[in-house]
């Protein structure tokens, strides 16, 4: 039994009823308020790990509140020494507000730090996840389609390689060679001219995406400077997430290839162009969208490393500089805010992909 | 296939051949370690020594062949002694949280209900705060250090391990051989190892493998986000840390400090490398269809 096939998630099964479909999406609906109360607790756990007056931190809202109090009467007045459902309670109760205490190392609460930095990581994200997903699609399909011929061993020697390659390095590599000798790509989010004129009173802030807004002001130097700054990040992220992204799509494509319909397609004369890009690419990209879940995981990280090795001021560069500075409640603060949004992903995930295939078990 | 077929074929195999030879030479670094680059006082054998105080970088030059980072910390000396930390990371972090997958896998697959329901949606939970920004938390908390890496590492990284397991064993349990096992009233601890774990193991390890890579760069990620090894101690992250505000090089060259940053960032590339052209040629020999 050594030689058992490494079985994929790729499940064949009778056609289920669309009734049992809205079953699953309302059972997933379900499990929803589980899944929130469950990270909630293994957050406060966390927290609950640290001492009583660690923990004083993360109720606070303003320093001015500790002064000239007694450290003890403040443990005592925020009940931090009762039993932990209390605390617990209390401490949901915050969250639920938006409010997850004062941050030290932003000098400001947490909540506000986050959200002043939102804009700069969503404008990352969303110029980093287009490209990387069309590209890593595009070279898989390639490599597929080439199978063992040369072009498909280079993108496999390639895509292991960076698939091997720290993010990290990779992004002080593109910063020593892109930034340093060829003075293209600066770190950062935006030059002293751009900002400048961002900062000034004129330019409006429709959205605190630099692009979007420069185009709206019709400033077209501060779309450009943006960019400048974005592709290094970008760059940076989409080597390791292509070559993810590319393998999963060739081994896909790959096994559709090989499936008695394509046969067909090819015996009946169908052009080949025709054959791979309506016959085959659509059926090989199901399984693409099922690793949506786990690459958006790896993708938030990624971030967080990328961010801080450009010093490009987002919420990922504010997790680094709190956890560097012991900045208990602005890291909690990151992860339940990074867990929130990683929850409502996968429920988009989960329930597309769910109706894109109806073979998926529906369990 | 047996096991020495399967030897035979990664010895054949050019890539999986280029992989074994890589570890074999990282092996061998570790454990010769002492002899070549022989620490002060064994006691601190991770703390990497300094050839002055100079602040900037210096290049490679006679005693030091892999130059001096910032704080004049030897680079060759961090190498040859991060290798062992590499090691150490990958073997315990992987090992424990395939053991803490395997047993959640198994269990949960094996008796259904509401043991399944109970640890997959723990499972869910863990799953539902990014891995790297998990493990900054958790090693914020518990005090900066490697340990402590390790630890969170650990706490959040055997939940891909328990839903691949649980989906081997998902498959495995209504085979004829269980069945059969169950029939003639074999108990149940004896079914899981020697039927269940047995057979379905493989894909766990091509996993474990591709994971010894990916822990290593995840720790030396954390070193260099500033949570991980204290400053000077022998991990190759840490090493990096050192090169970060020399990045830019002066003087004329931007690349004047290249080897701050290329000789540890080669290491963690080529030993993850390594790991993961292990894993590919496994899973080549083991599904050859997917070549």
């Amino acid at each position: 039994m050594l030689g058992r096939e490494f079985k994929k998630n790729y499940i064949y099964y009778t056609r289920k009823e669309s009734y049992e479909l809205l079953n699953y999406i309302i059972r997933r609906f379900l499990i929803l308020p589980f899944i929130l109360f469950g990270v909630t607790v293994l957050v406060f756990s966390m927290i609950m790990m640290l001492g009583p007056y660690q923990r004083l931190s993360t109720y606070i809202n303003d320093p001015a509140q500790l002064k000239g109090q007694d450290m003890d009467e403040l443990v005592a007045k925020y009940g931090l020494d009762d039993p932990w459902y209390e605390q617990y309670g209390r401490w949901i109760g915050g969250v639920a507000q938006g409010d997850f205490g004062w941050s030290e190392s932003a000098g400001q609460p947490v909540s506000e730090a986050i959200f002043s930095r939102f804009p700069a990581t969503l404008e990352l994200a969303v110029f980093a996840v287009i490209p990387v997903i069309m590209g890593g699609i595009w070279l898989g399909v390639l490599s597929a389609v080439h199978h063992n011929q040369k072009f498909d061993h280079i993108i496999r020697i390639i895509s292991t390689i960076g698939w091997s390659f720290p993010t990290f390095v990779f992004g002080l590599m593109v910063l020593m060679i892109f930034y340093g000798v060829l003075g293209w790509f600066p770190p950062g989010r935006l030059g002293a001219d751009a900002a400048a004129i961002v900062r000034s009173a004129e330019f409006a802030s429709y959205t605190g995406l630099n692009v979007l807004d420069g185009i709206l002001n019709l400033e077209f130097g501060v779309v450009l400077d943006s960019f400048r700054h974005l592709i290094g990040p970008i760059v940076t992220l989409a080597i390791v997430w292509w070559s993810y992204i590319l393998r999963i799509t060739r081994s896909s494509m790959l096994e559709t290839l090989r499936k008695d319909y394509i046969r067909t397609a090819r015996a009946k004369g169908v052009a080949e162009k025709f054959v791979i890009n309506k016959h085959a690419r659509r059926n090989a990209l199901i399984p693409v969208v099922t690793v949506a879940g786990p690459m958006v995981l790896g993708l938030l990280g990624g971030v967080v490393i990328v961010e801080s090795v450009f010093g490009y001021r987002g919420i990922g560069q504010y997790a680094a500089q709190a956890a560097q500075q012991l900045d208990y409640s602005g890291i909690l603060g990151v992860a339940m805010y990074f867990s929130f949004l990683l929850i409502l992903i996968n429920l988009i995930v989960d329930v597309s992909y769910a109706v894109i295939d109806p073979r998926i078990r529906l369990e | 296939m047996e096991w020495k077929e399967i030897l035979t074929r990664l010895l054949k195999n050019k890539l999986s051949l280029f992989g074994l030879i890589i570890i074999l030479f990282f092996v061998l670094v570790a454990v010769f370690a002492p002899y070549l680059a022989p620490p002060r006082s064994p006691d601190e054998a991770y703390e990497i020594p300094r050839a002055g105080w100079q602040v900037e970088p210096q290049p490679p030059r006679e005693g030091y062949p892999f130059g001096t980072a910032q704080g004049s910390y030897d680079i060759f000396y961090g190498m040859v002694w991060g290798t062992r930390t590499a090691f150490r990371i990958g073997v315990i972090v992987v090992g424990l949280s395939s053991f803490i997958g395997i047993s959640i896998g198994t269990l949960s697959a094996y008796y259904g209900g509401k043991i399944d329901e109970f640890f997959m949606r723990i499972t869910d939970v863990f799953m539902s705060i990014p891995f790297l920004v998990a493990a900054m938390v958790l090693t914020t908390i518990l005090g900066k250090g490697l340990d402590n890496v390790m630890i969170a590492l650990v706490t959040f990284g055997w939940m891909s391990t328990a839903r691949l397991m649980r989906s081997q064993v998902l498959e495995i349990k209504n085979e004829e051989f269980v069945q059969a096992s169950i029939a003639l009233g074999a108990s149940d601890p004896r079914i899981i190892f020697k039927h269940i774990i047995a057979n379905c193991i493989f894909p766990v390890l091509i996993q474990a493998f591709m994971r010894m890579g990916s822990m290593v760069i995840t720790a030396s990620a954390l070193s260099f986000l500033g949570v991980g090894a204290p400053e000077g101690y022998a991990d190759w992250g840490q090493m990096i840390t050192f090169a970060r505000d020399w990045i830019l090089g002066g003087q004329g060259s931007a690349l004047k400090y290249w080897y701050t940053v290329v000789i540890p960032g080669a290491a963690i590339m080529f030993f993850s490398l390594s790991w993961n052209l292990l894993g590919d040629a496994f899973r080549d020999i083991l599904d050859p269809k997917l070549k």
